[in-house]
């Protein structure tokens, strides 16, 4: 059926297959974004921005609100635009791009999940294997499917409708559909906003281990604690700029935090195991 | 870390897979689906005020096939080809261009209330279609009114898609608000042609308004042939991108969705779909509405299954309804339309105050 679709005048209906990429060797720039602005109802949100996402590496993004992180997340993951500036993905400008041939480039995990109708746990997680239909990788779907449930740790609910899960329960499902997608870029915004202490940890981790594993990973964060922890690299923007980019240890400093959020704060060595610890300075 | 790694090595055995019941149930229904329409339409065939023993309505079947049976007598034999088959073909025809509509139209807004009838849609066909009969065109032969009919209905989805979207989604108020206007539009303008039209034509136009197969003939069921079976065999194609839909349109196009072409391509099926139902059958509500919902219910939101089941339950429903139409107040016959609405509208009510406690209100 396919084969005649192709090759007679109903070809365009069907797409041919989009081509999975090679695996990324480690530190080879998986995404760029160069003197990148990006306009959204006539105001400047991001006004020059350069970043380089590298393969085996987490890049955490944080700033304050309105600093352009998602808006940079955006900008990654070809949803948007820009109005001046270019943005590669794998060594190509996103527009030379199909939708296909990005899905297996980059996942996506949006800042709040939604559905529009009630499909169980599993079914939303085995969309992520979408962009591999066709193609021989197709048959490790239930695997990858059941592994990324266990991993985000909602097997236990694979079975009832996404509607009927509690917020934080969502965030995990939807982060486990994009592990499923297998893309080699990992762009996640917000990740743990709606989770407890304990699934903060697991979904950095998390983050670690696709880096490990020699994917790409940006993550927008609030917390910077977690940025210092579990992050390669920071980058802090603010207003639509990067104001500093680099190792947490080397970026996070009392004036450069104090300055951007515009708010008072301290950084400091954990006193046993010598981590960045962030903390406001409050007024006693 | 196993699967998930990169280069991939040997899968790990499924571990925690919820039971596939879903699936079963599908397959289940399917069959259960094929199953009434192999009953009913036999029986159909021979119910009437000409009434032909089942044995030999499949005798006949049989017979034209060339499989052995036997022939009837001249009339009734008349009566079964000229009168009931094409009824029974239109029915099923219209019942699964409708129910099919249903469900792409829901599954394009990611709005559970969206119905070619409720949104005005069926209506903006019809002023298609009462244009070409009142002013007597018919330079298309039998496709006449069908082409009017899509033409009218395709504008008609497009003004419905453009209106009630904002900020890449449909809010129920917005869909359903949108749909009262064009329905109030569309009948001022089916109300002017009447008016200009002469009473032959204002005659034929209310009866076919109210939604009725009565008038089938072969000749009719040739002119929505290809809208209905081009839009019919489209369909299934989508089912496994309108799935990904319900993330959303961002996440959609992650995965690999080209959202545009989609919403373009879907659009465009839906309008056929409508106008094949609606250019024969006047506006028949209801069936695109409660149909994908019941099927919904029983085998889940998946498009795979709720694409083609859709249009099975429609052909299977609409065949019922006509059935009961043109039996329940014998010699007179009900319009169809008249009580798939009777039926329907209880059923949407339900469904609007669901809706609404499941979102806490409207506003």
């Amino acid at each position: 059926m396919r084969g005649v679709l192709r090759g007679g005048r109903l070809s365009r209906l069907v797409p041919s297959r989009p081509v999975p990429p090679e695996p990324a060797a480690p530190g080879e720039v998986l995404a760029e974004a160069e003197d990148l602005r990006v306009r959204l109802a006539g105001r400047l949100i991001l006004d020059g921005v350069g970043v380089h996402v590298r393969a085996g590496e987490v890049l955490a993004l944080v700033g304050p609100n309105g600093a352009g992180k998602s808006t940079l997340l955006g900008a990654l993951s070809a949803d948007l635009t820009p109005a001046e500036g270019t943005v590669r993905i794998h060594g190509r400008p996103t527009t030379a791009w199909s939708a296909p041939e990005l899905a297996l480039r980059r996942s996506v995990l949006p800042q709040s999940a939604s559905l529009s109708f009630p499909f169980p746990v599993e079914d939303v997680v085995r969309m992520g294997r979408a962009p591999w239909a066709g193609t021989e990788r197709e048959d490790e779907d239930d695997a990858v499917v059941a592994e990324a449930m266990a991993r985000t740790e909602v097997t236990a609910f694979a079975g009832r409708p996404f509607s009927a899960l509690s917020g934080g329960e969502r965030a995990r499902v939807a982060l486990a559909r994009v592990l499923a997608q297998q893309a080699p870029l990992v762009l996640l915004d917000e990740p743990t906003a709606a989770l407890d202490l304990r699934h903060q940890e697991l979904v950095l981790r998390l983050c670690r281990e696709r880096a490990a594993a020699g994917d790409a990973v940006v993550v927008v964060l609030h917390d910077l604690g977690l940025a210092a922890a579990y992050a390669h690299r920071v980058a802090v923007l603010r207003g639509g700029r990067v104001a500093a980019d680099g190792p947490p240890s080397e970026v996070f400093s009392d004036a450069l935090l104090s300055e951007v959020y515009d708010q008072p704060v301290e950084v400091l060595a954990h006193p046993r195991t010598g981590e960045v610890l962030v903390t406001p300075r409050r007024v006693p | 870390m196993t699967v998930l790694d990169k280069p991939a090595r040997p899968a790990a055995p499924a571990q925690g897979t919820p039971p596939r019941g879903r699936r079963g149930t599908a397959w289940l229904l399917t069959a259960a689906l094929a199953a009434g329409l192999l009953v009913l339409v036999p029986v159909a065939a021979g119910t009437g005020a000409y009434p032909i023993p089942v044995g030999d309505v499949l005798g006949s079947l049989l017979n034209r096939a060339g499989l052995g049976g036997t022939a009837l007598d001249r009339v009734a034999e008349s009566v079964l080809w000229n009168v009931r088959f094409p009824r029974i073909v239109l029915a099923l025809l219209v019942g699964a261009s409708l129910g099919c509509a249903g469900a792409l139209m829901q599954g394009v807004f990611g709005n559970p209330l969206a119905e070619p009838g409720v949104i005005g849609v069926s209506s903006g066909a019809a002023v298609g279609a009462v244009a070409a009969i009142a002013f007597g065109f018919g330079f298309l032969g039998a496709w006449t009114v069908p082409v009017f009919a899509f033409a009218s209905g395709l504008v008609t989805v497009l003004v419905v898609y453009v209106m009630a979207r904002a900020g890449g989604r449909t809010e129920v108020v917005t869909l359903i608000l949108t749909g009262i206007a064009l329905n109030a539009f569309a009948g001022a303008l089916i109300g002017l042609f009447l008016f200009f039209a002469d009473t032959a034509a204002v005659n034929q136009i209310t009866f076919w308004q109210l939604g009725s197969l009565a008038q089938a003939t072969w000749p009719k069921v040739l002119g929505v042939l290809p809208c209905a079976v081009i839009g019919l065999g489209l369909a299934p194609l989508y089912a496994r991108r309108l799935d990904l839909l319900a993330l959303g349109e961002r996440p959609a196009r992650h995965l690999g969705v080209d959202v545009e072409r989609l919403r373009v391509v879907l659009i465009l099926v839906i309008a056929l779909l409508t106008a094949a139902a609606v250019s024969v059958a006047g506006v028949i509500g209801f069936v695109g509405l409660v149909v994908p919902h019941l099927l919904r219910m029983m085998a889940g939101p998946g498009h795979r299954f709720l694409i083609p089941g859709s249009a099975l339950l429609g052909a299977l429903v609409l065949l019922g309804a006509d059935l009961a139409a043109r039996t329940v107040a014998e010699p007179a016959e009900l319009p169809l339309g008249v009580l798939t609405a009777l039926v329907g509208s209880p059923f949407f009510f339900w469904l609007l105050r669901r809706t609404r406690r499941r979102q806490g209100g409207w506003a």
